[in-house]
């Protein structure tokens, strides 16, 4: 608790904390909502925004309100599958190659230069299209943390690298500790700013890509997320007819999003920063 | 002209604090607290103390290096610049601050063997530093100067053309006091520069800064916990105790007559080779900088401490001529110092 | 009585450079010494002469090339854990660097406990540390639940002594241990040296540069200087009357606290640390100022002079007359 009070005198940890608890509840009021969003024609089409339809309707006839709220549930879905899963992957790999070194090393670092170098994006399109069919939020989840793990398990390597050579290594391994509880409990705590800082990065990213694949028609356009809802919003060319309240919620929900993750990851890697924390400690 | 010298630094009720400030929590670390030195031309002057006394904060005081957090809280600082009357460093412009350095006074940085450029030849370096000083001096006239120094201070002669990874730590601590005396400076300033050096090096080291005193006739201030070295080099020795000179006098004066319990324990926790005695180290640990205890701040460690001595802290008493010590077993002593 | 420690003809060699230009560096060089239980044996040089590999190789972080180890007259097998088959521990030189900085230090003594099994419930390894603290000067309250920046380095030195105690050791390698630590201060960690010694019957390799606490702890001492031991004997013997040019070049230049004491001579340092490395002969020769035309071309050999090993051509025959 400690840990969040000291947190929160940061102003933009607090400001962005609200934020994202807002977009959250958003979310989880998808639960209570009265339309199913999967139909159309609900609702009357194109209405401006009022008190019975709080940010209008779509020329879908869908309730923008709580179309938003399940896209954002959706977005969240998808992107914290990637974040995750990609952190895991980029955890053990960068583990893995950095302590145990020598050929392991190098088949590892192997497959994750290639992820970094090969036009993922082209690969990603090509695989989009085969699945299309099949494609739900786990598995699209699944398939942007793909683009996640590679640069990440190369800087989790480095810093393994260089922590090995320092002698608490050697202390620990004195003290008769096996190698992994050694990697676990001796590097991780100074591995934890990077993971946490790029799991908040990777999960705006995740986000990103998929509003990108949408756009293009690469998802299945009938579950809402924020980039299906930009997608159908663009498609009914709301900008050109000025149906503002249609194509702005999306736009609006991913810039608050986008903002108020890049805050979070800044404030907390600061805060978790080894060379600050050691300061605090003890203090 | 009598045989009295002349000052070429002092400070006055010298206060240099680190202000902190961490998620809400403030610390002020006292590392410079009421410090007041005298320093003459043509001597090494040696400050002496524990780790954490506040040695390397009055180095950069000193060398007018004030980096937030470290702030100048009050007290003066003097250069006596070309002779003429004491300048008041708070009151010069950051150029002529800049001037400064190197010519008149040099620093070398505790750890300087990794202060060198690892991508650059040490020509190179040289060229660096150097060059913003002599700017109507060519190269060539740069590596003349640089060349004859490199052989007058005994280092191998093509040690300019080599990279920092390719000597060794002591060499390269050798080369950086070289390159920090190359512009003659009047004042050159080390903060334990044999730290952390085998003992023949550390001697060669040593050996360095005298020959260089010699030449150039400067003064050399030098910061080491290790008495020894101030044994075989310093003239006048200064001793640091959480934040404050404590002791002051001729290298003689210290070692057969200290008169501060803090000098006496320093001395005598040093083994005396040839001697297999038991000897203890100093009690108990040194204050943190952030938290002094009131009065004199060794009165938690010290076997002769009284009443007075939780309560307030002494100024300077003369036992001896030109040795002064700030202990309560001497008096209350003067809290300025006499003309 | 078996010898706790023999080391035999242990060599180390590095190889250094790229596939286009390698050169090999003997970092150690055919060394050959023995400790006795509740003894303080001194490897003393400066760096770069070999001692801390042959601290590294007899704890068995580093393979020896060639060679054998000997613990309590049983070879060390390769990747052999020490500090668990035989009772062998180690400190380190940067006492704040011994502890991850981010976590605390009992966590290092729990686990020890835990690992070799010293103790089976809470309260006895609470018991174990505390016992063990009390033996380097410090209590369980002042220490349970701090950082290492919330301690001395003279402290954390301790500290490190006391968890290598846990296992009740009998050899206990000391790589530089007071190095880092300020000179009024090393007497407390030496002291304790001699205490281990007395009271447990530990013995203790030390590793330093520093003479003076060497001639205040050891019982016998060895001088290395790039890889090779030039002189070992018991040290009285060595200190007190160094036969090896380099050993009395090395007490010469302890600076002493005493300023009637201050050094007359000067010492020429010209010479690149690698050149010296890879000199034919004596590696000494090129700074040596009794060097004879045979050093430079002929390695001298292990003689024994009044019972101090010593690796000098000044005492081969041929010179005495």
């Amino acid at each position: 608790m400690k840990i969040l009070g000291d947190l929160f005198r940061d102003y933009r940890f607090a400001l962005s904390f609200i934020v994202l608890l807002i977009i959250v509840i958003l979310a989880l009021l998808s639960i209570f909502s009265p339309y199913d969003p999967t139909l159309w024609n609900v609702v009357p089409r194109d209405m401006r925004p009022s008190a019975e339809y709080w940010l209008g309707t779509d020329s879908n006839g869908q309730d923008i309100f709580w179309q938003a709220t399940y896209a954002i549930r959706n977005s969240l879905i998808i992107s914290l599958i990637a974040g995750f899963v990609s952190r895991v992957i980029a955890i053990l790999v960068g583990m893995i190659a950095g302590y145990t070194g020598g050929a392991t090393d190098r088949v590892l670092m192997f497959i994750s230069d290639s992820l970094l170098v090969i036009p993922l994006f082209l690969i990603f399109v090509l695989l989009a299209m085969m699945v299309r069919e099949h494609m739900n939020l786990v598995i699209l989840g699944l398939m942007l943390s793909i683009f996640g793990w590679a640069w990440d398990a190369r800087l989790i390597r480095s810093m393994i690298l260089s922590l090995r050579e320092r002698e608490f290594t050697k202390t620990a391994i004195l003290s008769g500790t096996g190698t992994l509880k050694l990697v676990w409990n001796e590097y991780m705590p100074f591995t934890m700013p990077l993971i946490f800082s790029t799991l908040i990065n990777n999960i705006g990213f995740a986000i990103g890509l998929e509003i990108t694949l949408a756009i293009i028609g690469l998802v299945d356009l009938m579950t809402p997320t924020l980039g299906t809802m930009l997608n159908w919003a663009l498609f009914y060319q709301s900008t050109f007819l000025g149906r503002w309240w249609w194509v702005l919620t999306p736009v609006v929900l991913s810039l608050f999003l986008f903002i108020a993750l890049y805050w979070q990851s800044v404030s907390i890697s600061e805060y978790l920063d080894p060379r600050t924390r050691i300061q605090r400690v003890g203090a | 002209m009598t045989g009295k010298k002349q000052t070429i630094l002092r400070t006055e009720h010298l206060k240099a604090f680190y202000l902190l400030e961490m998620h809400g929590t403030q610390k002020v670390v006292k590392a410079v607290n009421d410090v007041d030195l005298t320093i003459y031309e043509n001597e090494i002057y040696g400050i002496a103390g524990e780790s954490g006394c506040g040695k390397t904060t009055l180095m950069k005081a000193l060398f007018n290096d004030f980096v937030p957090p470290l702030r100048l809280v009050s007290g003066k600082i003097y250069y006596r610049i070309n002779w003429e009357e004491e300048v008041d460093v708070s009151k010069m412009s950051p150029e002529e601050v800049r001037q400064l350095r190197m010519e008149y006074i040099s620093y070398i940085p505790q750890g300087s063997m990794s202060a060198l450029n690892p991508v650059l030849k040490l020509k190179e370096t040289y060229k660096d530093f150097v060059g913003s000083h002599l700017g109507d001096q060519s190269r060539e006239e740069i590596f003349e100067l640089a060349y004859k120094q490199i052989l007058a201070l005994g280092l191998p002669k093509n040690i300019l053309d080599l990279y920092p990874h390719q000597l060794s730590g002591g060499m390269r601590q050798r080369v950086t006091i070289a390159l920090a005396s190359l512009l003659k400076p009047r004042i050159m300033i080390g903060d334990e520069p044999t730290t952390a050096l085998d003992v023949v090096v550390q001697r060669g080291v040593i050996q360095m800064l005298r020959t260089i005193q010699e030449n150039f006739k400067n003064t050399i201030i030098l910061v080491t916990h290790d008495m020894g070295v101030h044994a075989n080099i310093a003239d006048r020795i200064g001793i640091m105790y959480a934040g404050k000179i404590v002791e002051e006098g001729t290298t003689e004066q210290i070692f057969r007559n200290p008169r501060h319990p803090y000098t006496q324990f320093l001395i005598n926790s040093l083994p005396k080779f040839g001697d297999k005695d038991v000897r203890h180290s100093v009690p108990g640990s040194p204050p943190s900088l952030a938290d002094i205890p009131a009065g004199c701040p060794f009165h938690p460690r010290c076997p002769h401490a009284m009443e007075i001595c939780t309560q307030q802290m002494p100024g300077f008493s003369y036992p001896d001529e030109n040795h002064k010590v700030a202990c309560w077993l001497f008096g209350e002593g003067k809290h300025e110092q006499p003309a | 009585m078996n010898n706790l420690l023999e080391v035999n003809e242990l060599s180390k060699q590095y190889s250094q450079g790229n596939v286009l230009a390698r050169v090999t560096l003997t970092a150690v060089d055919r060394v050959t010494f023995y400790i006795k239980p509740a003894e303080i044996f001194t490897l003393a040089g400066e760096s770069g002469c070999g001692k801390t590999t042959t601290a590294k190789v007899v704890i068995g972080f580093e393979e020896p090339t060639s060679g054998t180890i000997l613990h309590n007259g049983k070879p060390q097998t390769p990747n052999e854990k020490v500090w668990i088959t035989e009772g062998v521990q180690a400190i380190f030189q940067d006492p704040f660097s011994t502890f991850n900085p981010l976590r605390t230090v009992d966590r290092y003594f729990f686990e020890t406990i835990q690992n070799l099994i010293l103790a089976v419930s809470k309260q006895q390894a609470i018991d174990l540390i505390d016992q063990k603290l009390r033996l380097v000067g410090l209590t369980y309250q002042e220490f349970a639940g701090k950082y290492p920046n919330e301690f001395s380095g003279g402290q954390l030195q301790r500290i490190s002594i006391a968890r290598a105690l846990l296992s009740n050791p009998t050899l206990l390698i000391a790589d530089e241990p007071v190095s880092m630590v300020d000179a009024s201060l090393r007497m407390s960690i030496v002291n304790l040296f001699k205490k281990l010694r007395d009271t447990l019957g530990v013995s203790i390799l030390y590793i330093t540069h520093d003479l003076a606490t060497a001639y205040y702890v050891s019982d016998r001492i060895a001088i290395m200087f790039r890889g090779n031991i030039v002189e070992m004997g018991t040290v009285e013997q060595v200190l007190m009357n160094p036969r090896h040019p380099y050993s009395k070049l090395l007490r010469d230049s302890i600076p002493q606290a005493d300023p009637s004491k201050r050094w007359t001579t000067t010492v020429t340092l010209s010479e690149l640390e690698q050149e010296e490395y890879l000199r034919q002969g004596c590696k000494f020769a090129g700074r040596c100022p009794d060097v004879m035309e045979i050093c430079k071309g002929v390695v001298p050999a292990d003689l024994n002079v009044d019972g101090v090993l010593v690796k000098c051509h000044l005492y081969s025959e041929k010179k005495e007359v």
